[in-house]
């Protein structure tokens, strides 16, 4: 099947009009922007940043009848581990997201957007902001665009190094020049986000989708995938695959598909432990459930874990899952924004709990101590970061016991694997 | 010496500022733009762009020091951030970032006396597929090894550093 988001040849203006770059903006704008939001929603387009929601629902809240500005911002903060596939489409894309973002804007009535993308994408930015230059001057972005009347001003925004600017609100704080903190909801920002006004945030790969929806219909962006994980997603792998990267795949491939067929295999020797198949964030799956799961919202909830982000992470038998975990904890301890106490501290007796059974301080007792403090923080803060932090706890905990016991018992499971060992 | 913002770049923080409904958003781009001029964001400076923004100087210290980005000493010329994450980590990186501390005689957040090299670990780049990766100032490099990192070391100290390690 054909790519409907990396493709290339298209990263400078002239490569995406060859391939029928802003017809469906052209297209949206005849339309009414009732029509854009039910063709989004026909398409069963969920959002690719991590959580899923359905992307034409999330348009459809903006209140009709509300006065005042009304924002569209762009999450292109990644900073997931384990993803890296919106610095891909933005390097390969660039105008796809452009476009999808003035299509989107016309649907919910924003006059301005904001592409939030994380600091240390210097060079992306100014890519980025070049192609929205070249877009401004072909008449896409700014006022009466194409003669429709309608006005969109696009700007880009960096962040500075905090990983929580991923999660919605604490995106809108920093946007307004605060520490990235998250907002209780509700309000939700669909009703007062960005300088207290309605807002979409939608991360990088849905915008970029918007277009080939408009040009080709919900319905035929429906027919790739299963029935309810509808359309391509971005798949990230990274491990020690043959060809790590990014590969853009129908919803519903099989693992076994996208490590053998994309990616080439494993490296020689190399045999795998355990895969992460959604971003660090979620539960881990063993090798034995990584081969039988399919790669879509409803295979991995099923199969006890989340897509997530689309970062596949495959671990393989010489890497310690104690010393991965105790990676991720701090991690986890070092973003954690600090608001809520479960998170702020729970965080921090993890790290603590795992650098015990790394310098072999731990005790069995110590295997339940680090669950019992995950299952504390999980759903009672602002922001999932906890959960974040409990997800990969509770399933590491559960699935690997035995490597937690052999620290325990003073011997490292997997000798070889590097770093402190 | 008292730090003072530069006419030209009020000119060009004005500019940012106007991206937005209310200039206060712009905090994070204009410190950002203040770093890559003065290399790190002084107390002074923090003084300067609250009257400058007319905020509160809390309201400036509490963002610089939420940001990871944001050095409040000088750092060095060339900054080496080495991811530590997950996926570099199974990729080698705690052997690159021993190989810098030996190579460079400082550790992690220090700088070298000659005021080339500051060293770093942080977390996820966003570059995992190339795992492991270190970001050079604002380039990324990436399917380092231990060859790769000194022929880079070598570049960097005779002043033929290319960007974009991709």
């Amino acid at each position: 099947m054909e790519n409907i988001l990396l493709k290339d040849n298209v990263a400078g203006l002239e490569g995406y009009f060859a391939c029928g770059g802003y017809r469906p903006l052209k297209k949206a704008l005849a339309l009414k922007p009732a029509d854009v939001i039910e063709e989004v929603k026909k398409s069963g387009l969920r959002g690719r940043g991590g959580a899923g929601f359905p992307t034409g629902l999330k348009w459809s809240f903006i209140p009709k009848d509300a006065p005042g500005p009304r924002y569209l911002v762009c999450n292109a903060d990644e900073g997931e581990p384990g993803t890296f596939k919106d610095r891909e489409l933005l390097l390969r894309n660039p105008h796809a997201l452009i476009e999808g973002m003035a299509i989107a804007a016309y649907a919910i009535g924003a006059a301005h957007g904001y592409i939030y993308i994380r600091g240390e994408f210097a060079a992306e930015a100014r890519l980025l902001e070049k192609a929205i230059a070249e877009a401004r001057t072909k008449g896409f972005i700014g006022k009466n665009i194409l003669g429709s009347g309608f006005d969109f001003e696009l700007f880009m925004h960096s962040g500075a190094g905090a990983y929580i600017c991923g999660e919605e609100t604490a995106l809108l704080e920093s946007l307004e020049g605060f520490k990235g903190q998250p907002r209780l909801k509700p309000p939700f920002p669909a009703v007062k986000g960005l300088f207290a006004s309605p807002t979409v945030i939608n991360n990088v790969e849905t915008l970029a989708a918007v277009p080939a929806i408009i040009e080709k219909g919900g319905e035929w962006y429906a027919s790739i995938g299963t029935p309810k994980s509808t359309g391509t997603k971005l798949f990230c792998v990274s491990g020690p695959v043959n060809k790590p990267g990014v590969y853009e795949l129908p919803l519903g491939v099989t693992f076994r598909d996208l490590l053998e067929k994309s990616c080439g295999g494993m490296q020689e020797g190399k045999k795998i432990k355990a895969v992460i198949p959604g971003g660090s964030s979620v539960p881990v799956l063993t090798a034995e459930e990584a081969w039988a799961v399919k790669l879509d919202y409803e295979s991995l909830a099923t199969a006890g874990s989340m897509l997530g982000s689309g970062g596949v992470i495959v671990i393989d038998e010489s890497q310690c899952m104690v010393k991965l975990l105790q990676v991720l904890a701090r991690f986890y301890h070092h973003e954690s924004c600090g608001q809520c106490t479960p998170c702020r501290e729970g965080c921090g007796w993890i790290e603590k709990i795992l650098n015990r059974f790394e310098e072999g301080k731990a005790s069995v007792k110590d295997i339940d101590l680090l669950y019992s403090v995950a299952d504390g923080m999980q759903g009672r803060t602002i922001c999932p970061l906890a959960d974040a932090m409990a997800m990969p706890v509770m399933s590491f905990v559960k699935k690997f016991r035995s490597e937690f016991e052999a620290h325990a018992a003073g011997r490292c499971c997997a000798p070889e694997a590097g770093g402190g060992h | 010496m008292a730090f003072k913002l530069t006419e030209d770049f009020k000119a060009r923080a004005e500019k940012l500022c106007a991206r937005y409904p209310r200039r206060d958003a712009a905090l994070i781009p204009v410190l950002l733009e203040l770093q890559k001029e003065a290399g790190y964001v002084a107390e002074e400076a923090m003084d300067e762009l609250a009257k400058f923004l007319a905020l509160p100087y809390a309201r400036v210290k509490a963002v610089v020091t939420f940001y990871t980005m944001f050095n409040r000493e000088p750092a060095g010329k060339y900054h080496l951030q080495v991811c530590r994450n997950i996926s570099c980590h199974m990729a080698g990186a705690p052997g690159l970032l021993a190989r810098l501390r030996a190579k460079l005689g400082i550790g992690e957040g220090e700088t070298t006396k000659d005021g080339l090299f500051t060293l770093s670990a942080v977390e996820c780049l966003g570059a995992c597929g190339a795992a492991p990766v270190m970001q050079v100032n604002e380039d990324y490099f990436e399917n380092l090894n231990g060859e790769k990192l000194d022929a880079l070391l070598e570049d960097i100290k005779h002043g033929r550093l290319r960007a974009g390690g991709r």
